[in-house]
């Protein structure tokens, strides 16, 4: 699914990744693991094709309807609901019966009852779990995870550990993480920076 | 080539015989060519950065624009002292070429801004490509403008009777645009090879550390 | 036609959000209308309505800046902005999206500001009302990518009226000569002309500028 050779990338004389070397196969999970300013963000933003590798050989076997991404950020407006939000990811996305994979998502999420509500009201953890919706809205095939736990809640985290332990095995999965004990169960693959 | 181009120089005004105001057309006019030709290279080398990818055709675009805004400033500084030979002052709204160089000056002014306001990478070089793209429409555009606005700002208009170039002051003409042409294509190379030394000795430090 | 539908709802997302944040067009409203009663003490009496039509355009470029000032900060909050990229949807739908949804709010702000104009100043005709309608295209367009660009650097806030204003003195020629010359179509079509030229080039390079 995702093959890397020597991989670099830099911001003009930064160097952030150098010489990194990937092979996830199809429906495999793959964790990354490194201390903090190690690279874990930027591989995961080169691997979605939002910064492209200054050197090295870069193949990922999904385009851009393929992939779902969840980033340091939960990339919705603050201004619309979660109805609002999804609703326009998924006319992006062209997901075929929008209305009722959304409300599906709401609901195994525990958004339903918030979902008229603008994300500018919700906790962290709500806004993570929307951000979690989005990325899974249109069932890619490739999904990239950057600290998903980051701002998960108790009953968020247990949801998100039952939620990859579905999705391992069926799609490729690679999350970047601090805590790579926690996934060590569904693990096949690890990527380590330095 | 230095030498050439000192002679070229020196030489080029003695033909001339009528005063300042003219001899300094032969600076000012091929200086101004070349200030185009500079902003046009840098355009191409831009679109060559977005069309191929290529990250060396970043500081050729840069570099080309960098020698374009110092000729243009040279430029309107030629083109003042011509107005004040002229016409006894040191500003005109009334020269077409003069002001379309004052815009332009603006314009890539703000090109030089946007460069260093934006962290170094892929997308600093992407966003000074586009914006380079944008100069070279600007231009054509920007003439047609000024050529119109004449109309309500000076309502009158007046030809300005030049003479006819005779053979000589052709000769001269093309002899100090090749000059200038010259000058120009030697400090692009100049800056680029600094730049490029600049850029080998930074990985180099790196490597070594 | 998936293009528009993309575009359309990329748009009234952006109408959806002004309407709940309510912080462009307000601003840009009284801006522009607080600009044209400092006009009044700035023309000294007798000066006459070229003058006038002058300072309109003042008025309307530096109103337009204002509008595309706020034009991005909706998706650089929480990152929106890497996830429109992502989706599959044509990146230049993001640029059209935002060019029509900040011309909308230019437009709404020059249905008050320019009957405002009339009654304190001078009249305008239809072929003044055109030029102002092509320049809004103009500067809309432009300035939807110029605003791209300067999100992403330091000095957002300073750097756009640097890198939109030598641009737009082709719209101000345009549309001061379509107020005030007796051969006003000429300047539309000049007009016209900067629209097309400038528009199919953020078109095509908005792609290049939103991604690392």
């Amino acid at each position: 699914m995702i093959r890397a050779r020597d991989l670099e990338k830099r911001y003009g004389r930064r160097r952030v990744l150098a010489g990194v070397d990937i092979a996830v196969p199809a429906r495999g999970f793959a964790v990354v693991t490194g201390p903090n300013g190690s690279g874990k963000t930027t591989l995961l933003r080169v691997l979605a094709g939002l910064a492209a590798p200054t050197r090295g050989i870069l193949e990922v076997d999904a385009d851009r309807a393929q992939l779902g991404y969840v980033g340091h950020e939960p990339l919705v407006y603050r201004e619309l609901t979660a109805l609002e939000n999804l609703d326009l990811y998924g006319r992006l996305y062209r997901v075929p019966e929008r209305r009722e994979r959304i409300g599906m998502l709401l609901e195994r999420f525990g958004l339903w009852e918030a979902r008229n509500g603008r994300v500018s009201t919700y906790s962290r953890g709500m806004t993570q779990r929307l951000a979690l919706c989005r990325a899974l809205l249109h069932e890619p095939e490739l999904i990239l995870l950057d600290e998903p736990y980051s701002a998960l809640d108790e009953e968020g985290t247990d949801l998100l550990d039952r939620e990859l332990e579905i999705l391992a095995g069926a799609r490729t999965l690679v999350v970047a993480t601090h805590d790579p004990q926690r996934l060590a169960r569904l693990t096949t693959a690890r990527i380590a920076l330095a | 080539m230095g030498l050439a181009l000192i002679l070229a120089l020196i030489v080029a005004p003695e033909d001339a015989d009528q005063g300042i105001s003219q001899r300094i057309f032969y600076i000012h006019v091929p200086i101004a060519l070349t200030a185009y030709f500079c902003f046009g290279l840098g355009a191409w080398k831009a679109l060559l950065l977005l069309w191929r990818g290529d990250e060396r055709n970043d500081l050729e675009s840069y570099v080309a624009i960098h020698q374009g805004t110092i000729f243009g400033a040279l430029t309107l500084i030629t083109g003042s002292i011509w107005a004040r030979a002229s016409w006894g002052v040191w500003w005109t709204w009334s020269s077409n070429q003069l002001v379309l160089f004052l815009v332009l000056f603006l314009f890539y002014c703000a090109y030089f801004m946007l460069r260093f306001s934006l962290e170094e990478g892929a997308r600093r070089a992407r966003s000074s490509a586009v914006y380079a793209l944008f100069g070279v429409v600007l231009i054509p555009i920007s003439f047609l403008a000024i050529r119109l606005a004449d109309d309500f700002i000076h309502p009158t208009v007046f030809v300005r009777e030049g003479p006819q170039m005779t053979g000589t002051m052709f000769a001269t003409f093309c002899l100090s645009w090749a000059a200038v042409t010259l000058l120009a294509y030697v400090l692009y190379r100049v800056e680029l090879a600094g730049k490029r030394l600049d850029a080998d000795l930074r990985e180099l430090r790196e490597v070594l550390q | 036609m998936i293009y528009f539908a993309d575009v359309a709802a990329l748009t009234r997302k952006d109408l959806r959000v002004e309407l709940r944040a309510r912080d462009t067009l307000p601003a840009m409203l009284l801006f522009v209308l607080s600009t044209l009663v400092v006009f009044h003490f700035a023309l000294p009496e007798g000066t006459g309505d070229d003058a006038a039509y002058g300072l309109l355009w003042v008025a309307i470029v530096f109103t337009a800046l204002l509008g595309l000032a706020r034009a991005w900060v909706p998706e650089q909050e929480h990152g929106v902005l890497d996830g429109l990229v992502l989706a599959p949807s044509d990146r230049s739908a993001i640029w059209l999206g935002k060019t029509l949804a900040t011309l909308a709010f230019l437009v709404a702000a020059q249905v008050v500001a320019l009957p405002a104009f009339v009654l304190f100043f001078a009249p305008l005709d239809a072929t003044a009302l055109a030029g102002v309608l092509l320049a809004d295209i103009g500067i809309c367009a432009v300035g939807s990518l110029m605003a791209a660009m300067a999100a992403a650097s330091r000095s957002r806030e300073v750097l756009l009226p640097l890198l939109v204003l030598p641009l737009a003195i082709p719209l101000i020629v345009g549309g001061v000569g379509a107020a005030i010359s007796p051969e006003g179509g000429r300047y539309l079509l000049l007009l016209a002309l900067y629209d097309g030229a400038f528009a199919v080039l953020s078109w095509a390079s908005f792609e290049y500028v939103v991604t690392e």
